[in-house]
């Protein structure tokens, strides 16, 4: 046993730990298990790299090393305590751009160290610092872009500029160029050049991608920063990055692949960038009138329903609304009425986003359905509240083939006996989309924000129960 | 002191119907109220209501006069059924007749109205628009009809409906066959269900099936391609679709021991649903209950107006008065469809009636005026026909047509191929690194094949948390003894911990969340 086969068998644990914790995560029943299984993996894998390195660096390596480590792992430790559960996709896509931002240093300190390779290697070694310096800085522009449209920060409208497409393209083939000439001649500036353009092309591929989207935008910068920790592995030769990273962009890209199947996008598009389609043309216009209601008739209908149907979309995170929406199905629920939640899988701006708010309230989660497992309910249900979400409920998509969501599975909510829609105003959704559901007969608005009328619809409920 | 300065308003006359079997009147007192609202002033025949359970009291608080003798010489009539000859006599030229006057099946009548001169509006000839719903009296009187089918079947049949087990032993719940799900029968099954007993619904219009269901019904649908109905009234059916109809009567008349038949189609005898042989096929005891009787029935077999017992056992009834056998409510229903006529007649409510031909409703029910017959009215067409039902697959999934298979079997082999190629070419300590990196893929993508779709978010911040193993590659390069080389690992190093840490520490957060209902752990 050499010191070099103790840390391969160390990191072959680690890996399948990583692998087994995936798996872990994949099902309520071991979900926590799966997470320990993770913090395991990692405490091993850094041990091992720990010692190895500790080995053979100077005293201000290993400083440095433990003043960085205990840094960042409090800076994390904060961020999670602190973090809203509403804010929670911001805080990963920051921390997407945290790791493309690694592998852009790793891959330049690949360049920078000495190496002594000659021949066929080293030109396999200057490819795998161009791939892993493109991939990195790509996530990184990207994850900040995605990170301050999705705090707001800057507009959530797609950016369009003229050809993007072609801009994309050429960026890709630029890079294919630079990555060549650099194997060829190793010049510092065309690694600086090929940093500058994946930095502008990841700035670029976010930016022309609308806020509707978002969520399958930050599972794929998921799956873009596992393939920038693969590509350092390559790089520094290192099985365990080369499998985490590999599972990470693996299993990121099938998660994005679920949910644009959801949305009825083309996966291709959405890795390409930029298919946030154009939404001021196209679609019926949409006019009518639309009926308002007040949170005591509100209460009024839900206390005399026999079955509820809540959609929740993003205006219920914006709003904060889970906690009274929770007491709500809780009031209902000891009343008798059977209360559930439909979830469209694009609901929100993360995968999963309304589930972790849900639960956050303490919504048990067995109540909490997806669309498939709804949408054939919804016609004989009594009322459906439709807190915070639009296009997802858009009847536009099955109905009109002009609508530039035509095509999108939606939550069938038109079809229940009553729909109650919470709504600051009559503005569209994010794809720009007006909804038809507004108008029609058997729909209802409430408008305000969604926490007040659901913490109004509360009291009614209250004192329309005897005491 | 307003009642002074205003013209007197025409005189109403609310008639005593002459058949000795009607037991319903044309206007409540509640119904007169409104009327004397409307400026009119109104004259009650004596005894008019007393079947119904309305004294001759109860209308003089309510506003009206109770005459001497017949009032058919008023200017504005209102009656249920068409008026006897002698009745017909005393109408007055000009005035308006409102009743049942059955344009259909009674052409002479309506014939003599105009030769006499009278305005004769007919409320069983009211267009089936959603805004004449209100006015709408066979759509009052079959929901009670319906409802007292479902009753006297119970009557006769002697049995509970619900299914019970006691500690005498089990009843098993009355099955019912409802026979057209028009307004008749959606409330027949409606009683029926609520009773307890299992309820079976046949009609040609499939669009039916979910307001059979709503009330509680099973609907039992004949699978023959059937035309739209576009008026509102189920249409004679297809020689396909009575073949077939015919089988599912065969097959429930042996199994069901209550069946109700509402089949009438406008201006045609009853279709006849059960023949002889199926009824003989019931169960001794079974109970048939024929709505359609006044019209030559549904049924082989029954009677008009009476009850008949076949030699199987079978009850077979023809009461044609069904609704009158809740005169209160019948009278109530059909006083309020009156006033909603006259309210319509009556624009300036100011006791005068003004008729608007223009109006697709009053045209459709006058049926004479000013010595013509005005029957039958242009067609109109229900203001909503149901959708041809909904396109259940939206246009545009044509777009992204699948290619190919061939396509896809090239692109596979090529990539295939290539890869075969590089790994070749590769040195070997690359083509290692290959192996295990493609591998690893294969293992990403199906370890999270079915991720439960709560789970999300959490299974992102994890493999975020993940993806921060690149500390590894960081920590490697702190050794290099160079300074530019140490300071970027550091900053690596520092930011792949936030990740580490960050990550793991939020999706243990969020799992401590999820929690399940009580109960079902």
């Amino acid at each position: 046993m050499t010191a070099s086969s103790l840390t391969l068998a160390a990191y072959l644990i680690a890996a399948l730990l990583f692998v087994v914790s995936l798996a872990g995560l994949s099902r309520h029943e071991t979900a926590r298990s799966g997470v320990l299984f993770g913090i395991v993996g990692m405490v091993i894998a850094l041990v091992t790299v720990i010692i190895t390195a500790v080995a053979g660096a100077s005293v201000t390596g290993i400083v440095l090393l433990v003043v960085a480590v205990v840094i960042g792992g409090a800076i994390g430790l904060w961020r999670a305590r602190v973090v809203e559960m509403t804010g929670m996709p911001e805080l990963i896509a920051l921390m997407h751009s945290f790791v493309g931002l690694a592998a852009v240093l790793v891959g330049w300190n690949g360049f920078l160290e000495p190496q002594d390779l000659t021949g066929t290697l080293e030109g396999i070694h200057h490819a795998e610092v161009a791939i892993g310096v493109f991939i990195g800085a790509v996530t990184f522009t990207g994850s900040i872009i995605a990170n301050l449209k999705l705090s707001a920060r800057i507009r959530s409208a797609p950016l369009q500029l003229p050809g993007k497409n072609v801009l994309n393209l050429g960026a890709l083939i630029v890079f294919v160029a630079l990555t060549v000439w650099f194997v060829i001649t190793p010049l510092t500036w065309i690694l600086v050049v090929l940093t500058v353009l994946a930095l502008l092309l990841g700035l670029h591929l976010v930016a022309s991608i609308g806020g509707g989207d978002m969520p399958v935008v930050v599972s794929m910068l998921n799956s873009y920063s596992g393939w920038a920790a693969a590509a350092s592995g390559f790089l520094l030769s290192n099985d365990l990055l080369i499998i985490t990273g590999a599972l990470v962009g693996s299993s990121g890209a099938y998660l994005s692949y679920v949910m644009c199947k959801a949305m009825n996008r083309s996966f291709i598009s959405v890795i390409a960038g930029g298919f946030g389609a154009p939404s001021s043309s196209g679609g019926a216009e949409v006019t009518g009138e639309h009926r308002e209601i007040d949170a005591t008739s509100v209460a009024e209908l839900l206390s005399s329903a026999s079955s509820v149907v809540i959609t929740p979309g993003y205006g219920m995170a914006v709003a904060q609304a889970q906690y009274p929406v929770a007491e709500l199905t809780r009031r209902l629920r000891a009343q008798g009425v059977t209360v559930r939640f439909g979830v469209h899988p694009v609901a929100g701006r993360l995968p999963g986003h309304m589930n972790v708010l849900l639960a956050e309230a303490q919504v048990p989660y067995d109540i909490v359905l997806e669309m498939d497992e709804i949408n054939d309910d919804l016609a004989e249900t009594d009322v459906v509240l439709v807190i915070g979400a639009n296009d997802t409920v858009n009847p536009a998509a099955s109905e009109d083939p002009s609508s530039p969501i035509a095509g999108m599975p939606v939550l069938r909510v038109w079809e229940a006996g009553d729909v109650i829609v919470f709504k600051r105003s009559m503005a569209a959704g994010y794809a720009g989309v007006q909804n038809p559901l507004f108008f029609r007969d058997n729909t209802q608005m409430l408008f305000g924000d969604a926490k007040e009328r659901v913490e109004d619809i509360n009291a009614a409920l209250k004192s329309l129960q005897p005491a | 002191m307003t009642d002074s300065e205003r013209p007197p308003g025409q005189r109403i006359g609310v008639v005593a119907e002459a058949a000795p079997t009607e037991t319903r009147v044309a206007a409540t007192p509640d119904a007169v109220r409104k009327l004397v609202g409307l400026g009119y002033t109104v004259v009650v025949e004596p005894k008019a209501g007393v079947k119904a359970g309305f004294d001759d009291a109860a209308y003089v608080d309510a506003g009206a006069e109770i005459a001497n003798g017949p009032v058919w010489d008023s200017d504005v009539v209102l009656a249920i059924n068409a008026p006897e000859p002698a009745a017909l006599a005393q109408l007055r030229p000009g005035s308006t007749l409102i009743a049942m006057l059955a344009p259909r099946f009674e052409e002479e009548r309506v014939a003599e109205l105009a030769r006499r001169g009278v305005t004769a509006l007919s409320m069983d000839a009211v267009p089936r628009i959603s805004r004449a719903q209100s006015l709408d009296v066979l759509s009052s009187m079959a929901n009670i009809a319906g409802y007292r089918a479902v009753i006297e079947a119970a009557h006769a049949f002697g049995r509970f409906f619900t299914g019970q087990v006691t500690a005498a032993g089990k009843v098993p719940p009355a099955k019912v066959l409802v026979a057209g799900a028009g307004v008749a029968g959606l409330a027949a099954i409606a009683a029926a269900n609520s009773l307890g007993a299992v309820v079976r619904a046949t009609d040609p219009r499939a669009e039916v099936a979910d307001q059979v269901r709503s009330l509680g019904g099973q609907y039992l649908p004949v699978e023959v391609e059937q035309e739209q109905s576009t008026d509102g009234y189920a249409k004679a059916t297809s020689e396909a679709y009575d073949k077939r109809a015919a089988e599912i009567y065969s097959e429930q008349a042996a199994d069901v021991d209550i069946v109700i038949t509402t089949a009438l189609i406008p201006g045609r005898p009853a279709p006849k649903l059960l023949t002889a042989d199926q009824v003989a096929s019931m169960k001794p005891g079974s109970v048939v209950v024929d709505m359609a009787a006044a019209q030559g029935g549904n049924v082989d077999g029954t009677v008009a107006g009476e009850i008949v017992t076949t030699e199987g056992g079978v009850t077979l009834i023809g009461y044609t008065d069904l609704a009158g056998r809740l005169p209160a409510q019948a009278s109530q229903l059909y006083g309020q469809n009156v006033v909603n006529l006259m309210k319509l007649l009556t624009p300036e409510k100011d006791g005068r009636v003004v008729l608007d031909l223009e109006d697709v409703v009053q045209r459709g029910m006058t049926v004479a005026k000013d010595g013509e017959v005005l029957w039958p009215p242009p067609p109109v067409s229900v203001s909503a026909p149901v959708q041809p039902t909904a396109p259940a697959e939206p246009a545009v999934v044509e777009e992204r047509r699948p290619r190919p298979g061939w396509v896809r079997h090239v692109v596979g082999g090529a990539a295939g191929l290539a890869l075969f190629l590089v790994t070749a070419a590769a040195p070997a300590a690359l083509a290692a690194h290959l192996t295990v990196f493609l591998l690893a893929i294969v293992i990403g993508f199906y370890v999270i094949g079915n991720v439960h779709h709560a789970l999300h978010t959490p299974l992102m911040s994890v493999t975020n948390a993940i993806s921060g193993i690149i500390v590894v590659g960081a920590v490697l390069q702190i050794a290099v003894p160079q300074a530019v080389v140490m300071a970027l690992a550091s900053v690596a190093v520092l930011l792949s911990s936030i990740n580490i840490v960050g990550g793991f520490a939020v999706t243990r957060r969020m799992l401590s969340m999820f929690s399940r209902s009580p109960g079902k752990g």
